[in-house]
């Protein structure tokens, strides 16, 4: 039966946004910080490391989860999607950023890139989702400076243009 | 905010998970989604010095619905059941209370068993096992043993697991006719852990409520169904038969009120819903 050693690194390799990348590894190390100081992979934040604000949020074959809950070694071969991700060129937003450019949905945008995430996984898996569901995904982020109120503002513009193209 | 150093074994097979850990024993932790270990870990209230992940063990994976229980592997995470569009009919209570486990966030790599092996006082699910009279399926190299929940949970954050057993599955009874089962929960927000919880479960005359959040661990009462005499006496015992306390979220007086009236609208609810 394999066993990583505590005492040294391990080689982890996963596709992160399309492209694969590998590494050492600890089996101790968190995937934020494999993301962060390893890959320097930096869009994603680290706030409580301990599951509570959100910010560390990635798509972990394909649904959103806790990077600072996640050990590198639990993701050898799966697909993870961060806020790097999300934009379809360097030098365009997507729909859902454009959005939080316009209504004003970060200020200091230590939150972003998780709540990011999680909304755009929603939208994708759920384009119709009420207010409520969004709101409930939302809680599972927290932001010091919103007040949340633009947050939701963009989440619903976003939603209404993503709407839009696929009836086009 | 860093784990501690462990080995770290991913466990192909049942035997070989079990084999592991009963060579480690205590030392060891089981790793499965991770979303009450790691916690623990990243604050260094464990110390495991080796940690034996089990979702790579198919047979832990499935959840069994055939006979008269849902019988959910160690592997099962929560937002398995949760996306079933068959669990409201299958056990109406444990789809009720699944939204209210942490986060969509947390939910989509946490386990349903992880989360009764950690056995918080507050969470969810050791309330819905409670509640609904479940069992804890453990398994050893050297034996399988079959706990009910309440002989499972032995205090705060502690259970009658041996160093070198792991929970292989739980089973809840299915729905039963003429059966109305709700859940409700107080908390600050949406997603924390609960200040109380109420599970019921009622059956013509029988109405039976468990409560999380105030005692060590979930607590089950006998009460007089809704409308029968004795109602308010009964849950005004109950309330204070759980010894609250007073901490940073709330004080033993405000959750013994909420034993008291979360819990009579909790019964009621159940009623209601009776199938
Ligand atoms: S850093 Fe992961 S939830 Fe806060
Ligand atoms: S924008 Fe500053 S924390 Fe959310």
């Amino acid at each position: 039966m394999p066993r990583l050693s505590a005492d040294c690194r391990h080689m982890v390799s996963f596709t992160l946004n399309g492209a694969p990348v590998s590494g050492e590894a600890e089996p101790r190390m968190l995937l934020s910080d494999f993301l962060r100081y390893v890959v320097g992979a930096t869009g994603t934040h680290v706030g409580c490391e301990h599951g509570l604000c959100g910010a560390c949020t990635v798509e972990i074959d394909g649904q959103p989860g806790r990077a600072c809950l996640t050990l590198a070694v639990q993701v050898r071969g799966a697909q993870i999607r961060t806020v790097e991700g999300l934009a379809p060129a360097p030098d365009r937003l997507s729909v859902l950023q454009e959005c939080f450019r316009e209504h004003h949905g970060l200020q200091c945008g230590f939150c972003t890139p998780g709540i990011l995430v999680t909304l755009d996984a929603l939208l994708r898996d759920n384009p119709a989702a009420s207010e409520p569901e969004i709101r409930e995904a939302l809680a599972g982020h927290l932001c010091r400076c919103t007040g949340y109120v633009s947050i939701m503002r963009a989440a619903l513009a976003a939603q209404q243009r993503l709407g839009k193209k696929t009836d086009a | 905010m860093k784990p501690a150093r462990f080995d770290y074994v991913a466990a192909a097979s049942a035997e070989e998970a079990l084999e592991a850990l009963a060579q480690e024993g205590g030392n060891a932790r089981i790793l499965a989604g991770g979303q009450s270990l790691l916690p623990m870990l990243n604050m260094r209230l464990a110390r495991p010095t080796v940690l034996i992940d089990i979702m790579g063990v198919d047979e832990w994976r499935a959840v069994d619905r055939d006979g008269d229980v849902l019988r959910i592997g160690a592997a099962v995470r929560q937002v398995a059941l949760e996306q079933d569009p068959d669990l409201a009919r299958f056990q109406p209570l444990l789809a009720a209370a699944l939204p209210w486990v942490g986060h969509p966030q947390t939910r989509s790599r946490g386990t349903v068993c992880g989360s009764i092996a950690h056995a918080d006082p507050s969470a969810e699910l050791p309330l819905v096992l409670v509640a609904l009279g479940g069992t804890v399926h453990l398994r050893s190299r050297r034996r399988k043993r079959v706990l009910s929940a309440q002989n499972f949970f032995t205090g705060m954050m502690s259970t009658a697991r041996e160093d070198d057993e792991l929970i292989e599955a739980i089973a809840l009874p299915k729905a039963r006719t003429r059966t109305g089962y709700a859940f409700r929960e107080v908390a600050r927000r949406h997603g924390d852990f609960a200040i109380v919880a109420c599970a019921a479960v009622v059956n013509g005359v029988r109405a039976q409520l468990a409560v999380g959040g105030v005692a060590d661990r979930p607590a089950l009462c006998e009460l007089p169904a809704p409308g029968a005499a004795g109602l308010d006496e009964a849950l005004d015992d109950f309330a204070w038969s759980l010894e609250a306390r007073d901490d940073l979220h709330a004080t033993a007086r405000y959750r013994r009120e909420l034993v008291r009236r979360l819990g009579r609208t909790t019964l009621e609810e159940a009623v209601r819903c009776r199938a």
